[in-house]
């Protein structure tokens, strides 16, 4: 698998596609008109616009809680249980079940017993760094740890996709520098594939290699990036002149999706 | 502050404002069990000077000292009376649990079950108890059975409600979450619903267990009839016939302290299920 990561974007294998999606609530709304989308294996994909471009609408579709209007979402050889790991903008752990039995959660409800997994709960809290608290409850750690055991829980299954829906929006600045390389970190260990919702520039340019900048009434696709940088990034990237190209054209682009809105 | 990672507190420097705080709260402790003690102890003691200045006969208002000794004197006959009125409550707020806690989860299984019974379940609660007992004495043979019957309508919609509220609480992304991971029903309620409901539930026992109590005593008035086995709310009106009033005072005093031990071992209980981790049973730091 983390060789898949390494493959240049074109010659990457299917994990899914999306095929000119639209999404209708009340009859109405069009939350996404027309969004096709094809996920290759290894992608770190952005999905980056300003509110109420239909970017969690999309990611609610690809994780199949709504259904498209029209159109359609395929996964390449079927979905299988465990196939998809979702990340919330809240940690969205159970308050009553300690760190290890959050993580054991999309094992739990495949009915695997705790001692069968323990050593991918274990595995997946090593590679967020909460080893030692294992045993500890949610309320005892802070925001930042709190998502760390979130992201363990989304990868725990070893999943062909991850769902990120704004997941680190609610930290602080300097925590949320932290968990952008760390989760390149293990995007580099593992070989993940990611579909990263945000709607910071910075962010989008420093963690993904596809940028789908999208705008909004109707939701609808305008632009896609490529951020041809080389993996692992560090901060040495944060502050290149590429890296502010980079950023300058999904900015530019994102004023174009808002003007465009407007 | 309760995060792990942001203690590293040196014992050796004192902040005025810290130290003040820990004798506040040093002070709020003590305060919290004392103060009740002595308004206790001077009502008593304003209790009984007001008998004795007054000079108030014993048939109309007996003194404290009077109340206790009646107590000790008729032990056998109101312990055996508190017996039969604790063993209602008790069976009564077993069967509110199991009944309140089955209702609630039909109820979140199924919104047509919920939307169909709902309304009776609110009409049974607003209709005053004093207002049906007679007519379940009319219908139930069963002495027992009937004062049962009472107890329950009192005690088992806070369960009801308490627990519809809190197994439809759950939070939202966690019940997409276990939609994406592709939960079954069972599985659902389970790890999700019943734990989020906890909470919810012991808050409304702690209500159906003062109400249980209630609704046994006014059973018990109503249904009225005497002789062996018959509660503590028999012996009160009994009592009140023959003008035994301290006796009254005694019986009431043993119903008043049911009720508060039955408040406070269901406080304890809630308190243990929930310490490790919802906010109510958590002491604050700092």
């Amino acid at each position: 698998m983390p060789t898949a990561s390494a493959a240049p974007l074109d010659q990457r294998s299917e994990v899914l596609w999306m095929e000119g999606v639209d999404k209708t609530f009340n009859g109405n709304v069009h939350a996404l008109k027309g969004m096709s989308l094809r996920v290759g294996e290894g992608d770190f994909i952005s999905l980056l616009g300003p509110s109420g471009c239909g970017k969690s609408t999309a990611l609610r579709l690809i994780s199949d809680l709504i259904h498209p209007t029209r159109g359609r979402i395929t996964w390449a050889g079927g979905q299988h249980a465990g196939d998809l790991g979702v990340v919330f903008q809240e940690p969205t752990l159970m308050p009553w079940a300690t760190v290890a039995q959050n993580v054991w959660l999309p094992f739990r409800l495949r009915g695997k017993t705790y001692t069968s997994v323990r050593d991918d709960v274990l595995e997946a809290l090593k590679l967020v760094g909460l080893e030692k608290f294992q045993n500890a409850y949610p309320r005892e750690l802070s925001g930042g740890m709190k998502m760390r055991v979130s992201i363990a829980r989304a990868m725990v299954t070893h999943p062909r996709l991850i769902l990120m829906d704004e997941p680190f929006a609610a930290l602080d600045e300097i925590t949320r520098f932290r968990l952008n390389d760390d989760l390149l970190e293990l995007k580099d260990k593992i070989g993940c594939t990611v579909i990263f919702v945000t709607h910071s520039v910075f962010e989008s340019v420093f963690l993904s290699d596809r940028i789908v900048v999208m705008a909004a009434r109707p939701g609808r696709v305008i632009r896609e990036l490529t951020v041809d940088a080389p993996y692992p990034r560090d901060d040495a990237f944060r502050t290149s002149p590429e890296y502010a190209a980079h950023c300058r054209a999904a900015s530019d682009a994102l004023h174009e999706a808002m003007e465009q809105a407007a | 502050m309760t995060a792990i990672d942001d203690r590293s507190a040196t014992p050796e420097i004192v902040d005025e404002d810290e130290a003040r705080r820990a004798r506040a709260r040093k002070l709020d402790k003590i305060g919290k069990w004392t103060l009740p003690v002595v308004v206790m102890i001077i009502t008593v003691f304003l209790w009984d000077r007001l008998v004795v200045w007054n000079e108030i006969p014993h048939y109309i208002l007996p003194g404290p000292l009077l109340v206790f000794e009646t107590l000790i004197k008729d032990w056998a006959m109101l312990f055996d009376a508190l017996m039969v009125t604790l063993q209602i409550t008790l069976m009564a707020l077993a069967v509110a649990v199991l009944g309140g806690v089955g209702l609630a989860i039909l109820f979140t299984q199924s919104r047509w079950v919920e939307m169909s019974f709902y309304p009776y379940a609110v009409i049974l609660q607003v209709t005053p108890i004093v207002a049906i007992a007679p007519l379940i004495f009319i219908y139930v043979d069963s002495r027992i059975a009937g004062l049962l019957l009472c107890a329950w309508l009192v005690a088992f919609f806070p369960v009801l409600s308490n627990t519809t509220l809190g197994l439809n609480s759950a939070d939202h992304n966690l019940r997409d979450l276990f939609r994406i991971y592709g939960a079954t029903r069972w599985q659902r309620l389970r790890y999700l619903q019943l734990p989020s409901a906890l909470p919810y539930f012991l808050g409304g026992l702690r209500i159906a267990g003062g109400l249980s109590l209630i609704g046994a005593v006014v059973a018990e008035y109503v249904a009225g009839t005497g002789g062996i086995g018959s509660g503590l709310a028999f012996r009160i009106l009994e009592a009140g016939y023959r003008l035994n009033i301290p006796r009254m005072f005694a019986a009431l005093i043993l119903i008043a302290a049911t009720g508060v031990i039955i408040f406070a071992g269901l406080s304890f209980l809630s308190h243990m299920l929930l310490r490790k981790w919802h906010e109510s049973a958590l002491k604050r730091e700092g």
